[in-house]
Parts: C-alpha cells; sequence; structure tokens
C-alpha cells in the first residue's frame, strides 16, 4: 500500500555532485521492492511546484528509514540535497514496479552508470538476503562518481569503468573486458539512457534477458496524468505505474 | 448536498477533475473516495487514441504544461473493462467524454446514456491539444451550441459542459451552451501554453503547445467563472488551481456551486478529503449552515 508521510532527515552525507540522505518516518514502512521510487515534496519555490520522483536507494524497515541518493541536477535536486539535519521531507511511496527477481542460481549483473547506481545498492542488497550474489559493473565519468563504492564491493565481484580512466577500465560500461569474460543470464540496468540503450543491445547481440530502469518526465508518479509514457509494443505506457523497470523487450529501442 | 439538477446530487462540493485522478482506483490508498462529492475519470473519446509524443510535460512557476493528448481506450472499453471496476464506488463517478466530430459526441453519449452508475457527462470541447480536437467546438458559440444540443437529444441525464478559457468571451459560450441544454458547465479547462528550453533551443513539449495548470492560472479562472455566473441560471462547477479550502471557498464565493481539484492531486493526493473537509470548517466558523450558502456571497 502507498502511503504519504512525513521523514526526518536523521543523516547527510555529502559527495562530490551528490548527497546521500539517511530519512525516518514515525510511521512502519510499507513492503517496499527493489528499483521502486519515491515522490519527493520540495517545498519553498514556485519553480519546484512538482514532486520529484527519486530512486531508493537503500531501506531499513526497522529503523524506518529509507535512503536516497541524490545527484543535484536541477533546482529541485539542489533545494533537497541544501535540506539539513532534523529538516522535514515529505514523501510518497513506494512508487512503480521495480525490478523481476531472479531465479535461484541464476547469473546476475547489475550494470549502473552515474547515479543509476543509486537503485541497484538496494536491489544488491535484497539479492544478498536471497543468497544471490550478483556481479556489478559501475560505470562513472570519473572516479567520485563511484560514491560508495566499498559499500557495493560487499554484494558481490564488483567492476568499474570512469570515462577519464581515473578508476577501473577507461571508457564506458559497454566497453569493459567483463563482457568478453563472463556470461549471464539476466542483466539489470540504471543510467542515462544512451548508456541503457547500449547496453540493451549488447543484450540483444548476446540474447540475454535485460532490464533498464527508465526515468522520464513525471507529474503525478501515480499512473493517473499520463505524462511519463513511454512507447512500447504494447503502446504508450506509464513509466510511473508498469516502469519505472521494463523488459527492453517491450520497449520500442 | 449540492443538487447541480437532473439526478446529478453530491454530497459535498469537491469533485476531482479529469484526467488528474485516473479512474479513482490511483488514488483509494490515500482517499477514502466517500468523503468526496464526485470523481470526474479521464477523458474519453468514441475511438481510442494514442496521444501525443513523449515529452508532454513541463513544469512551469506554480503550474505545469500537458500535451497528452486524450490517451485514452475507447468508450467501449471504459464500458466493458473499467465501469465494472468502479461503478460501486461509494461517490459520483462522472466521465469526461471528448471527440473530434460531432458523430464522434453523440455516439459516445448515446452509449453512455445506457449505463447504469453513470449520472452525468463532462462534456469536454475544451481540450486545447488534439488537432481538431474538442477546442474547435468549445471556442465559438455556433460551435458549442451545434455539439451540446446534438448530445442533449440522445443523452438524458446531467449534461456538464467544460469550457475553454481559450477565448475571448466565456459569458457567450457559457450562455450559448445553456440555451443549447447544458444542465451546467464547469471551468476552465487548460490555458494554452508553451514552454522553451533555452539551452537546445527546443520547445520542452513534443507537440510545442500545451495545457496550463496549477496554481498560477487561479485568478484566471476565478475571473471566469465570476464572470459566468453573472451570465447564466444554470448551476457553474469552478476550476483552475484549487489547492486548498480556501481558494474552493473562493470559487464558491465567485458563484461556483461545486468545483473541482486538477494538478494539486498531483502534489498531495490527498488533497481533495482535505479541501472537503476544510470547506467545511470555514462554512461552521463563518455561520453559514449549509454549504450553498456560499454560493455567490461574494460582497462587491
Amino acid at each position: 500500500m502507498k502511503q504519504i508521510a512525513d521523514f526526518k532527515l536523521v543523516e547527510k552525507q555529502d559527495y562530490s555532485r551528490s548527497v546521500l540522505l539517511r530519512l525516518r518516518s514515525e510511521h512502519p514502512l510499507p513492503d517496499i521492492q527493489p528499483g521502486q521510487f519515491v515522490q519527493v515534496r520540495i517545498d519553498g519555490s514556485p519553480s519546484t511546484y512538482l514532486r520529484r520522483p527519486i530512486s531508493i536507494h537503500d531501506v531499513d524497515l526497522q529503523r524506518k528509514e529509507v535512503s536516497l541518493l541524490v545527484q543535484q541536477v536541477g533546482e529541485g535536486t539542489r533545494r533537497l540535497a541544501s535540506a539539513d539535519k532534523g529538516d522535514t521531507i515529505n514523501m510518497v511511496l513506494p512508487l512503480g514496479a521495480g525490478f523481476t527477481m531472479p531465479e535461484k542460481g541464476e547469473k546476475c549483473l547489475l550494470v549502473g552508470g552515474g547515479i543509476g547506481i543509486a537503485p541497484l545498492f538496494y536491489f544488491a542488497e535484497v539479492l544478498n538476503e536471497k543468497s544471490i550474489r550478483p556481479t556489478l559493473l559501475l560505470g562513472g565519468k570519473t572516479k567520485t562518481d563511484l560514491i560508495r563504492l566499498v559499500d557495493y564491493q560487499q554484494f558481490g565481484e564488483t567492476f568499474v569503468t570512469t570515462e577519464d580512466g581515473s578508476l577501473g577500465e577507461k571508457g564506458f560500461v559497454t566497453m569493459h573486458s567483463i563482457w568478453q569474460r563472463q556470461s549471464f543470464d539476466k542483466i539489470y540496468v540504471c543510467g542515462p539512457k544512451p548508456m541503457m540503450k547500449a547496453v540493451a543491445k549488447l543484450a540483444v547481440e548476446k540474447d540475454v534477458w535485460c532490464e533498464v530502469s527508465l526515468e522520464n518526465l513525471m507529474a503525478c508518479g501515480l499512473g493517473a496524468c499520463l505524462c511519463c509514457v513511454e512507447d512500447t509494443v504494447d503502446g504508450h505506457v506509464c513509466v510511473c505505474k508498469e516502469g519505472p523497470v521494463f523488459n527492453t523487450r517491450r520497449l520500442k529501442w | 448536498m449540492i443538487d447541480l439538477g437532473r439526478g446529478l446530487v453530491l454530497r459535498n462540493p469537491v469533485m476531482t477533475a479529469s484526467g488528474t485522478f485516473g479512474y479513482g482506483e490511483e488514488y483509494t490508498d490515500f482517499v477514502d473516495l466517500s468523503q468526496l462529492g464526485g470523481i470526474i475519470v479521464k477523458g474519453t473519446t468514441l475511438h481510442p487514441r494514442e496521444g501525443n509524443p513523449y515529452p508532454r510535460m513541463a513544469e512551469t512557476a506554480s503550474g505545469m504544461l500537458n500535451c497528452v493528448g486524450l490517451q485514452n481506450k475507447g468508450v467501449q472499453y471504459f464500458i466493458d473493462t473499467i465501469y465494472p471496476r468502479i461503478k460501486d464506488f461509494d461517490t459520483n463517478v462522472l466521465l469526461n467524454l471528448s471527440g473530434s466530430t460531432l458523430e464522434d459526441y453523440v455516439k459516445g453519449a448515446e452509449m453512455v446514456d445506457a449505463v447504469d452508475k453513470i449520472p452525468a457527462i463532462e462534456l469536454n470541447v475544451s481540450c486545447p491539444n488534439v488537432k481538431q480536437g474538442g477546442m474547435a467546438f468549445g471556442v465559438t458559440c455556433a460551435g458549442i451550441s451545434q455539439v451540446v444540443s446534438e448530445v442533449r437529444k440522445v443523452y438524458h441525464k446531467h449534461l456538464m459542459v467544460k469550457l475553454s478559457p481559450n477565448v475571448t468571451n466565456i459569458a457567450e459560450i457559457a450562455l450559448a451552451a445553456e440555451a443549447a441544454g447544458a444542465d451546467s458547465v464547469s471551468l476552465i479547462n487548460t490555458l494554452m501554453g508553451m514552454a522553451i528550453d533555452a539551452e537546445r533551443r527546443k520547445p520542452k513539449l513534443s507537440v510545442i503547445t500545451g495545457g496550463l495548470s496549477g496554481a498560477c492560472v487561479k485568478p484566471v479562472a476565478l475571473r471566469m467563472v465570476w464572470q459566468v455566473a453573472k451570465a447564466v441560471k444554470i448551476p457553474i462547477v469552478g476550476l483552475g488551481g484549487i489547492s486548498n479550502a480556501t481558494d474552493a471557498v473562493e470559487f464558491m464565493l465567485a458563484g461556483a456551486s461545486a468545483i473541482e481539484i486538477g494538478t494539486a492531486n498531483f502534489i498531495d493526493p490527498a488533497v481533495s478529503v482535505k479541501v472537503a473537509e476544510g470547506i467545511k470548517e470555514y462554512c461552521e466558523w463563518h455561520g453559514f449552515e449549509k454549504v450553498t450558502g456560499l454560493i455567490g456571497a461574494l460582497e462587491c
């Protein structure tokens, strides 16, 4: 069941272009699936009239906490990143349909690009709880984009690319040598659209099942306004409700 | 109780605007629908429509533009698939009906007339996002007169006509709708607008222009409700930027018998019930025994 709730910012950690926000609710959290997202209310400015959809980075049901990894890209995310410890932040959650859980024994590759690594944290954590150790392939422009790398590494074997070569292999995630060395049953991707399209193309070539997480512009986040549609083999569908995670075979890419 | 005529009686003045509340199902986690006067479900056309390409939305100062373009699966799909799921909601379920030809409106209205638990149609002659869309009918007196009188012949329940603000004199249009047989008018639909991405030197919307909604349109909507209230005798349903109970009361003071909440549903999915509660509190606080006492009570 979805809820609207006030959360208190209990911890904030700054990274170069991003900020990690740990938010605590007074009420029990609903069940949250990896890949689902929240709609955050950003008060105080006419230019942040609508809520901002942000992927869920981590969940701690016992402590009633949700963590968001937010990159500052516009006024909304800048204002959110400037929140102080103790501030109240209103969120609607959990929204959308998350990643499809793999079967036991399947080999999974989680590919994240830039801030798209955010939802893969909770996903990898849940996979570990189900005794699945995924392989992670994380890419960034430069090494400071690879936030919490050490924490990601605990979930499974982790490979890295950076465009400037400051960490891991130089180039894009699709250029990493892992693609030549290993094969996978399921690939999950979150990142910029060109990167996801490139990985999806690789997946098609290798005939591997692949899911991507889209981030189209949204208004309601509930499947009511039909603003965030993606063109699929079933016509225009709401990314906020039927996604944000889609099997690439359903997309007209 | 608000009696809008021809069988449409609302528990309270608050309804949700078409296109902002899905089919009601999307909001049941947040809203007890029995606390609302009614819900007006998505704009529906006789034939299915894919709508406009993405991007369909641009945020603006205290508002948003949309160019969804009436994406829907058609009247028959609504009757067969959606209606059975929502017909037992404990509130009035109104269908917003749109079209691009006179025949489509008439046929659609005929089909909805036969559906038991839809007490009213909100006739959308004001969608700005469809080529040869309903707005062609809604911006001239002759056009609105023609579509309303033809639909009136086949539709026997409450006929609410949703007016476009993209006209020179909305009171004239409202009068034409009244004369052609409308039971009520709702206003305003979105204002035509545009947004540009200066960095890319491109429009932000796929079809360049779209409909503006949200808090920013409220003063325009309020003025139009007031003008129409002075002109027509049929009830008026006011909408445009209503975000809280005070906004709603203002529309009623200007002459609206009921109101619709639109874009504010996106910001607070539970806002509609809060507004209904707030109107009640306003009445108690200001000594109005009945909410209908607010209608047109503006002192000027």
